[in-house]
């Protein structure tokens, strides 16, 4: 199954996967109305320090801690990628207590919130990857 | 091959998809006492606050049972195991046939022997769906709550009710709400905060002597008068069926790491089990609902004839009161350090130079990355420590434990 991998050296911290990622989640179709003076809270996320940087979102993993741990199921996976069914979601953070990597995250409106690989939004495949200038994030099969 | 499994909730389910994973053919039968299409029991208090409906909750499709070919018998309750003849009887008088049987009975709510407490009419559990029910229909906006019990169960039956009931106390024999899962300090900031968004009184320290069909006289002597009771204060392992079969109980049924009774192939999982807890490197129940999946999804595939064990069993709790969250892992022993400012508080446990537990309160963004840490005894020393301890973050991980992390498949 195609994931989205981190190629660290490459990453020059420009936080554009950030940017790309709350568009494509936003629902709007004007990147300016969409982002402007809009504090983001996007689905992938850099970590950066002392001139090193990267990129953090959901691994989609084999045998997934959060799908397992979830109270509701609300997670699930499907074909391979950890589906968030917001509706079910009462926000107990269960998962958040449970993802190794600190993919799942708090969102605006009280639940959580995860990369989905753009699957379930306007852009099909993971808006992150397509808009990373430098291939510090890749969308391919390991 | 022919499977039963008894219950109906998180081990239950994740037995039969742990089965699934390796027999997609041979007959699952489900038993469970309920009537209800499995659902998540902890939503019972959001389902009364108003974030969840009954549909929402069930903790899996509608048609889970068919898409996994499971017959599930609900409504039914098992009176016996007979592991030499390898039935199970039902409460109906029919008798069932198993290859492999899993117990995931759960437990049931401990009502303490105090005088009076039988004379108390409107009397209530909160630990089932009917529990829930039974509750909101005898609550007005008037009604005077008394909640036996501080932790998890009645503080979330709190707030559950908050907005249906009028004055609501709390009573806790512990000085401290909580107990299970906070300290004084952490807990006096929840308590602080609850009080301050609900109209929610606890009276800790103290605890019912006695009661009167409305009024439960404490140790202390006050008298608090209520119209409706709400017995909080624990639960008990549901370990009956096996003992009665002649297999090993402590204070849940025992298993081994692959979640094997000592009855040969009788399994068992989730809240009536006790097992190993890494972080104090014993044996105790840990009724949790991600445990509880995770056991009987190790049962299920070891009954189908897999090999999986679990053997990292920690306590976690992820709870949240009014809007304020709070998730805790393992436990506090060892050396405690604690940052704190106007609104979040953390707390590290640290022994043997692993990760042992820790209390997050407020902003609790990627605490997994701390619970992965005390799950896999990564040694302290092999992590930027003080980094960490800023806030959950990779950058603390050597180079190369990142790439496992970012960079190869899961």
């Amino acid at each position: 199954m195609k994931r989205v991998y981190v190629n660290e050296e490459w990453c020059l911290g420009c936080h554009l996967c950030e940017y790309y990622c709350a568009f494509a989640n936003s629902g709007v179709s004007d990147m300016v109305k969409a982002l402007k003076n809009v504090r983001i809270n996007p689905r992938i996320r850099i970590e950066e320090e002392k001139g090193i940087s990267f990129a953090v979102s959901c691994r989609h993993c084999e045998e997934p801690l959060c799908v397992k741990s979830c109270i509701t199921g609300a997670l699930t996976r499907e074909n391979g990628v950890i589906t968030f069914n917001h509706d079910k979601c009462v926000g107990c953070y269960t998962c958040i207590l449970s993802c190794p990597y600190g993919a799942i995250m708090p969102s605006e409106d009280g639940v959580v919130q995860k990369c989905e690989l753009c699957l379930n939004n306007a852009g099909g495949s993971p808006a992150c990857v397509q808009h990373c200038p430098n291939q510090a994030i890749i969308f391919e099969e390991r | 091959m022919k499977y039963v499994i008894i219950g109906n909730s998180a081990a239950a389910v994740g037995c039969v998809e742990g089965i699934r994973q390796i027999d997609r053919e041979s007959p699952i039968t489900l038993i469970a006492s309920e009537p209800h299409h499995t659902y998540s029991r902890p939503l019972i208090s959001y389902l009364l606050y108003g974030k969840t409906d009954e549909q929402r909750m069930k903790y899996r499709p509608d048609s889970f049972y068919a898409d996994n070919g499971v017959n599930a018998m609900l409504g039914k309750t098992v009176t016996g195991i007979d592991p030499k003849a390898k039935t199970v009887t039902l409460d109906s008088g029919e008798t069932l046939d198993y290859d492999r049987l899993m117990v995931a009975t759960g437990s049931r709510p401990f009502i303490p022997p105090i005088e009076g407490l039988d004379e108390v009419e409107k009397k209530f559990s909160f630990m089932t769906l009917d529990d829930a029910h039974a509750l909101d229909q005898a609550l007005t906006k008037d009604t005077r709550v008394l909640i036996m019990g501080a932790g998890l169960i009645g503080l979330k039956c709190a707030e559950g009710i908050a907005n249906k009931a009028g004055k609501i106390t709390v009573v806790d024999l512990a000085d401290h709400i909580l107990p299970s899962i906070l300290q004084p300090e952490p807990a006096g900031i929840v308590q602080k905060y609850i009080e301050e968004h609900a109209s929610i009184e606890f009276v800790l320290g103290d605890a019912a002597a006695k009661f009167t069909k409305n009024t439960a006289i404490l140790k202390s002597g006050r008298e608090i008068p209520f119209d409706v009771l709400c017995v909080c204060v624990g639960v008990r392992a549901n370990t009956s069926l096996v003992s009665e079969a002649g297999g090993k109980v402590g204070r849940g049924i025992t298993v081994d790491d692959r979640c094997a009774t000592s009855i040969e192939d009788v399994y068992a999982a989730g809240d009536c089990t006790e097992c190993h807890d890494i972080t104090i490197d014993g044996i105790r129940v840990l009724a949790l609902l991600p445990n509880a999946y995770l056991q009987g999804e190790t049962a299920g595939i070891n009954m189908a004839g897999g090999d999986r064990v679990f053997d990292k069993a920690i306590p976690l709790n992820a709870i949240g009161f009014f809007g304020l969250h709070m998730l805790t892992a393992g436990s506090y022993d060892g050396e405690v350090s604690v940052y704190k400012d106007e609104e979040n508080y953390k707390l590290f446990a640290v022994k043997d130079g692993l990760l042992h537990g820790f209390i997050l309160i407020g902003d609790v963004a990627r605490a997994g990355i701390y619970t992965a840490m005390i799950r896999d005894k990564r040694p302290l020393d092999t992590v930027d420590f003080e980094l960490l301890k800023e806030k959950p973050q990779l950058m603390a991980f050597s180079r190369e434990e990142r790439d496992k992390m970012l960079a190869i498949a899961h």
